[in-house]
C-alpha cells in the first residue's frame, strides 16, 4: 500500500477534533514525508494500520460535530493519521447523510418529512423554511424518519461545536429556529415524555421507564438493577445461554430470529475473540421503541449487554446507535461511565466479568441497521451489507464470531435470567414468547410505545392508544414500518404474534402500528415510502439500486395517469428485488407499496 | 509431523445442478461448479483474478431451501445442494437486472455477451421510458445522500454524463459504468495496491470517484491502467480508443493482436498489442498469464510510443486522431 495524500492541511480546531477520538497525532501534518518513527508499516506491520481503520467514522463524526463539515484538510489529516487511502475515506464520508463534505453553516436543521410527520405539518413547516430561505448561519434539509412519530413533527439539529438536539411537537406555523440558529421558544421540548403506560403494575420491559431515574445508577440499583447480572454470574455462561434457549426469545428488530441460535453458535465457537453488538440503529420509519428504552432506562441496556457478553464469551461489546438520537446517546454514555466507575463494566468488574462497551454513533444511513452493514460501518468501511453466508455468528465484526441483537431483544434478557427462561416462555404464545413493544402512531389519540403480551390483537393496541380521534374512521394500518405492509381494518382481530402475522402474509417487523383514517392521501404516503427506499438503498447491488428508482417512477406514473402495465411492472420489479438483492432492504422495499395497491388504497 | 493423505473422494463435494450430479473441490463456488459441467452462467462483476463482490447479481441461481436466489460467483458449493440455473425465477431476475442496467447505463461498448444476454432473456430496457437528460459535468459527483429531486415517471433516470477526459492516457466515461467494483478492486486490494478510486455517494447516486472527485493526475493514480483492463462496459477506455471511436475510425475488424513480452524490465509480463493500420491502439495482457494475471504497470500499458517513433513509416489515416489523444484536453 503506497498512499498518496494531497497537501491540504487541517485547521487547529480540526486537528483537535480528530485528536479527541484517535489520540495524539502520529504524523506531523506539516510534513508530508513521514519519518521512521511515525511511518505506517515500520514497527507493527500492516496490522497496526488495519487496527486503526475502525476509527475512521468516529474521526469524521468528531470533525463534523465540532466544525460542521469535513474539509479536504481535515479528511487528509484523518487519512494520514489512520493510513486510510483518501479515496476510500471520501467514499465513507459521502455515504452518510449527516456528514457534509461541502462548507456548511454552523446550524443544520434536518426536518423529518416522513410518513407521520408529513401528515401533521412537516410539509407546511418546510414551506415556511423554504420561503424564509437559508441564512448564513442556518440551513435546513429534509430528513427521513427521526423516530419521534409519537411527538411529530420533529426535527434534528446539528450544531457545530455544541451538542446536537431534537425538536419535537413543532408548531408548523412557527419558525423552529431563528436566523442565528437559536431555538425559537415554544418549540424544542427535549425531554422524552414517559411511555403512556408508565408506572402500570403489569409492565415488564417498560417497568422502569418513567419510574427510575435514567441518569442515576443508584436509582437503577435501588430498583433491582444489576441483580440479573449477579444471577448470571452465579449460573455461569452456559446456563445463561440455556435459559435464553428455554425462553424462546425471538429478535425484536424485525426478522424475529431466535436469539439463542446466535448465542449458542458464538458461545460454542472455537475462536477465542468474539463480539457482541447491540443494534440501536433504530431507523425503520415509525419505530421509536428502542429510543424509549435507551432514553428512559439506559442502564438496563448496559446490564443486558454485559450479561450477553458474559454468556457468549465476548470481552468487547459495541453499541451502535443512530446519530439522530442525541438524548439517548448522552444517557447511554453517562450510564456506561457510571457503570465503569462502579466496577460494573470494564476489564475486570467486581462481578469478575471482563466486558466493556464502545458506543458508536451512526451518521445518517438506514441501511446501517442491517447487521452486516452495521459491522462494516464500525470497521470504517462503507455501510454496505455483506453477502451471507458466512453469517455473523461465524464471521462477523472484524471477521470474528459475533452476536448482534436489537435493544429490545437484549433488554428481555434481564427478566429471562432473573425469572428463568421457562417463566418468560409462559408469557405470550408458544411461538411468540414474552412481552412485546409496539410503536403506535398516526391517527390515534395517544401515540406512543406500548407494551403488551404477545397475543394481544391489532384492535387491542389501537384501543390502548385511545382509538382514533373523534370523527375519524380507520381506513388502513401500516404494520411493521416502511418495510412492512398495509392491512385493512378486517385484520383488527388478528393476534399480534409472529405466527398469526405470518399466516396472514404480513410481518410484525419492528413493531410499527401506524393508523390511517379516511382523510389519508395514500398516494402521497406511497410516494414517500418509494422515495425513502431509493434514498436509503446503499446502491451496491443492481436490483435494489435501480429497482427502487424504477418503482418510484412507476408509482409517479400511476398517481398521475395510470397506464396499463404499470401495476404489473411494479410486481415484476418487486419480484426481482426480493429474489436477487443482497439484503433485506431490497427484499422488502416494494412490499408496502404492493400491499397498498392490492388493497386498493390508491383508488 | 506429516499429515495423513486424504483420499480424493473425501475431498470433493457432490451436488446437483439442473438435474445432473456434479463433484467439485470443497471450496469451489457454484459458478465454478457450473463451469466445470459446461453450464453457462452470465457474469458482469465477476473476474477470476478479483475477489467476488457479488453486486451485479446477474449470476443468481436458485438453490433449494433458500428463500432468495443466491449469487453463483461467491456462494460456496455444499454437499447435497440442488441448484437450478435456468428456472423461471432465475430467468426473471436476470432479465430485470439487464433491463435495469440497459435503462440506466450506456451499454453500447460493453462486452459482446451483454447484447446476447439481452436477447436470450428478452430484456426490454425501453419499456421504462426514454432516458433522462444527461447531468452536467461534475453534478453527480456532488450529490449528497438522503434526498433527491422530484420524480415524474416520464423518463427513466440514468447515469448519463459527460466523459471525464483529464489526462492523455485514458478516459472515464461513467455513462457506461454499471458499478461492478472491478476497477476499485484492481486499483486496490486485488492487484495494484494504489487505492486511487473507491465507490462514493449512496444509492442511485453511488459512483466511482477519486477523493474529492479530483482529476486523476491530482490524486493517487499511478496510471497502470489495470482498471481499464477489467472494465466490462468500456467506461474506462484508452484515450486512443476513445478518440478513434469519436472520429468513427475505431474498427475492431481491422485490428490484429500480437502477443509479445514487455521489454522494460526482467519480470516477463506478456503484452497483447492491439494494432490497427499498423499502429498500436491499445495494450492488454492475457488474464491467464502467470506473471500478470492481466495486470500491467504504466510502462507496459502505455509506454509503447517509442515503437511508433521510428521515422519513415508511411502516414496512416489514424495518425492525426492518435496525435489528438496526446493532447491534454479534447477539442
Amino acid at each position: 500500500m503506497d498512499l498518496r495524500f494531497t497537501d491540504a492541511q487541517p485547521t487547529a480546531a480540526e486537528r483537535e477534533a480528530v485528536e479527541s477520538v484517535i489520540g495524539p497525532a502520529r504524523v506531523d501534518s506539516h510534513q508530508r514525508v513521514r519519518t521512521a518513527s511515525n511511518l505506517r508499516i515500520f514497527a507493527k506491520g500492516m496490522q497496526s494500520v488495519a487496527d486503526r481503520r475502525h476509527l475512521l467514522l468516529p474521526a469524521l463524526e468528531a470533525v463534523q460535530s465540532e466544525i460542521g463539515w469535513v474539509s479536504e484538510g481535515a479528511l487528509m489529516h484523518i487519512c494520514r493519521e489512520l493510513s486510510v487511502p483518501p479515496a476510500e475515506a471520501w467514499g465513507v464520508a459521502t455515504f452518510y447523510s449527516l456528514i457534509s463534505v461541502d462548507p456548511s453553516p454552523p446550524v443544520v436543521l434536518h426536518v423529518c418529512d416522513d410518513i407521520v410527520c408529513r401528515r401533521v405539518g412537516a410539509l407546511e413547516l418546510m414551506e415556511g423554511l423554504e420561503a424564509n430561505g437559508q441564512t448564513p448561519n442556518t440551513r435546513w434539509l429534509p430528513s427521513p424518519c427521526l423516530g419521534q412519530c409519537d411527538r411529530a413533527p420533529a426535527a434534528y439539529i446539528q450544531r457545530a461545536g455544541e451538542d446536537d438536539q431534537v425538536l419535537v411537537s413543532i408548531d408548523p406555523r412557527t419558525r423552529p429556529i431563528g436566523p442565528d440558529g437559536s431555538v425559537v421558544a415554544a418549540n424544542g421540548q427535549q425531554e422524552s415524555p414517559a411511555a403512556p403506560q408508565a408506572g402500570q403494575a403489569h409492565l415488564r420491559i417498560l417497568r422502569r421507564v418513567g419510574t427510575v431515574n435514567p441518569r442515576s445508577l443508584d436509582s437503577y440499583l435501588a430498583a433491582g438493577g444489576y441483580r440479573a447480572l449477579e444471577e448470571a454470574v452465579e449460573m455461569g455462561p452456559a446456563a445463561v445461554v440455556a435459559e435464553v434457549k428455554a425462553s424462546n426469545l425471538r429478535g425484536r428488530g424485525g426478522a424475529a430470529f431466535p436469539a439463542w441460535i446466535k448465542w449458542e453458535a458464538v458461545a460454542n465457537s472455537p475462536e477465542p475473540v468474539r463480539y457482541l453488538i447491540c443494534n440501536a440503529d433504530e431507523s425503520e420509519p415509525g419505530t421509536f421503541k428502542d429510543r424509549v428504552l435507551m432514553e428512559d432506562d439506559p442502564f438496563s441496556v448496559i446490564e443486558a449487554m454485559t450479561i450477553s457478553g458474559y454468556a457468549i464469551g465476548a470481552r468487547k461489546g459495541y453499541l451502535y446507535i443512530r446519530g439522530e438520537y442525541p438524548l439517548a446517546t448522552r444517557r447511554l454514555r453517562s450510564a456506561i461511565h457510571q457503570a465503569r466507575d462502579a466496577g460494573l463494566l470494564g476489564e475486570s468488574t467486581r462481578n469478575g466479568v471482563s466486558f466493556d462497551i464502545d458506543l458508536r454513533r451512526g451518521q445518517g444511513a438506514y441501511i446501517c441497521g442491517e447487521e452486516t452493514a452495521l459491522m462494516n460501518s464500525i470497521e470504517g468501511l462503507r455501510g454496505e451489507p455483506r453477502n451471507k453466508p458466512p453469517f455473523p455468528t461465524v464471521s462477523g465484526l472484524f471477521g470474528k464470531p459475533t452476536v448482534i441483537n436489537n435493544v429490545e431483544t437484549l433488554c428481555n434478557v434481564l427478566d429471562i435470567v432473573a425469572d428463568g427462561g421457562s417463566n418468560f416462555a409462559s408469557v405470550g404464545t408458544p411461538q411468540s414468547t414474552g412481552p412485546k413493544l409496539f410503536c403506535l402512531s398516526g391517527s390515534v389519540r395517544r401515540p406512543g410505545t406500548y407494551e403488551v403480551e404477545f397475543g394481544a390483537t391489532l384492535g387491542d393496541l389501537i384501543e390502548l392508544a385511545g382509538g382514533l380521534p373523534e370523527g375519524r374512521r380507520l381506513r388502513a394500518i401500516l404494520l411493521g414500518g416502511a418495510a412492512g405492509s398495509f392491512v385493512l381494518p378486517d385484520l383488527l382481530e388478528m393476534p399480534l404474534t409472529f405466527e398469526a402475522a405470518s399466516e396472514a402474509g404480513v410481518s410484525l417487523g419492528s413493531g410499527v402500528i401506524m393508523a390511517f383514517d379516511q382523510h389519508t392521501d395514500f398516494g402521497d404516503i406511497l410516494a414517500r415510502i418509494a422515495a425513502f427506499f431509493r434514498d436509503e438503498t446503499c446502491g451496491q447491488c443492481v436490483p435494489c439500486r435501480v429497482g427502487t428508482v424504477r418503482v418510484e417512477e412507476a408509482l409517479a406514473r400511476i398517481r398521475r395517469d395510470p397506464q396499463p402495465g404499470d401495476l404489473e411492472l411494479i410486481e415484476e420489479i418487486d419480484l426481482a428485488m426480493r429474489d436477487a438483492s443482497i439484503c433485506g432492504l431490497g427484499h422488502t422495499a416494494a412490499i408496502a407499496l404492493r400491499s397498498a395497491l392490492e388493497l386498493g388504497l390508491l383508488e | 509431523m506429516t499429515q495423513p493423505e486424504t483420499t480424493e473422494t473425501a475431498n470433493t463435494v457432490s451436488l446437483t445442478i439442473d438435474g445432473s450430479p456434479v463433484e467439485v473441490r470443497p471450496d469451489a463456488t457454484l459458478l465454478e461448479a457450473c463451469r466445470q459441467m459446461g453450464t453457462e452462467v452470465p457474469t458482469l462483476c465477476y473476474l477470476e483474478t478479483l475477489t467476488p463482490v457479488n453486486v451485479c447479481r446477474i449470476c443468481v441461481v436458485e438453490v433449494e431451501r433458500n428463500r432468495t436466489l443466491v449469487p453463483a460467483c461467491s456462494r460456496i458449493a455444499e454437499e447435497g445442494m440442488v441448484v437450478k440455473t435456468d428456472s423461471e425465477r432465475v430467468r426473471h431476475s436476470r432479465k430485470m437486472i439487464l433491463e435495469f442496467l440497459g435503462s440506466s447505463v450506456d451499454l453500447s461498448a460493453a462486452e459482446d455477451e451483454v447484447g446476447e444476454w439481452m436477447e436470450q432473456y428478452q430484456a426490454d430496457p425501453a419499456r421504462y421510458g426514454p432516458q433522462s437528460e444527461p447531468t452536467a459535468a461534475g453534478e453527480r459527483g456532488r450529490r449528497h445522500p438522503g434526498h433527491h429531486g422530484e420524480v415524474n415517471g416520464r423518463t427513466a433516470e440514468g447515469v448519463h454524463q459527460p466523459t471525464k477526459v483529464d489526462n492523455t492516457l485514458y478516459v472515464r466515461d461513467y455513462s457506461r459504468c454499471i458499478l461492478c467494483y472491478k476497477c476499485v478492486e484492481a486499483c486496490g486490494i486485488d492487484a495494484q495496491g494504489t487505492y486511487a478510486i473507491a465507490v462514493a455517494g449512496r444509492g442511485f447516486d453511488a459512483r466511482i470517484s477519486t477523493e474529492m472527485d479530483l482529476p486523476l493526475g491530482d490524486g493517487a493514480c499511478v496510471f497502470c491502467g489495470n482498471c481499464i483492463g477489467v472494465c466490462p462496459t468500456g467506461a474506462l477506455m484508452f484515450r486512443s480508443e476513445w478518440e478513434l471511436r469519436r472520429a468513427e475510425l475505431w474498427d475492431p475488424d481491422a485490428q490484429s493482436v500480437t502477443r509479445t513480452v514487455c521489454s522494460y524490465c526482467g519480470v516477463g509480463c506478456n503484452l497483447e498489442l492491439h494494432t490497427q493500420d499498423n499502429r498500436i491502439v491499445k495494450v492488454t495482457s492475457p488474464q491467464d498469464h502467470d506473471v500478470t494475471s492481466g495486470h500491467l504497470c504504466i510502462k507496459g500499458r502505455f509506454g509503447y510510443d517509442y515503437v511508433q517513433n521510428l521515422g519513415d513509416v508511411d502516414r496512416s489515416s489514424i495518425d492525426e486522431v492518435l496525435a489528438a489523444a496526446r493532447r491534454p484536453a479534447p477539442e
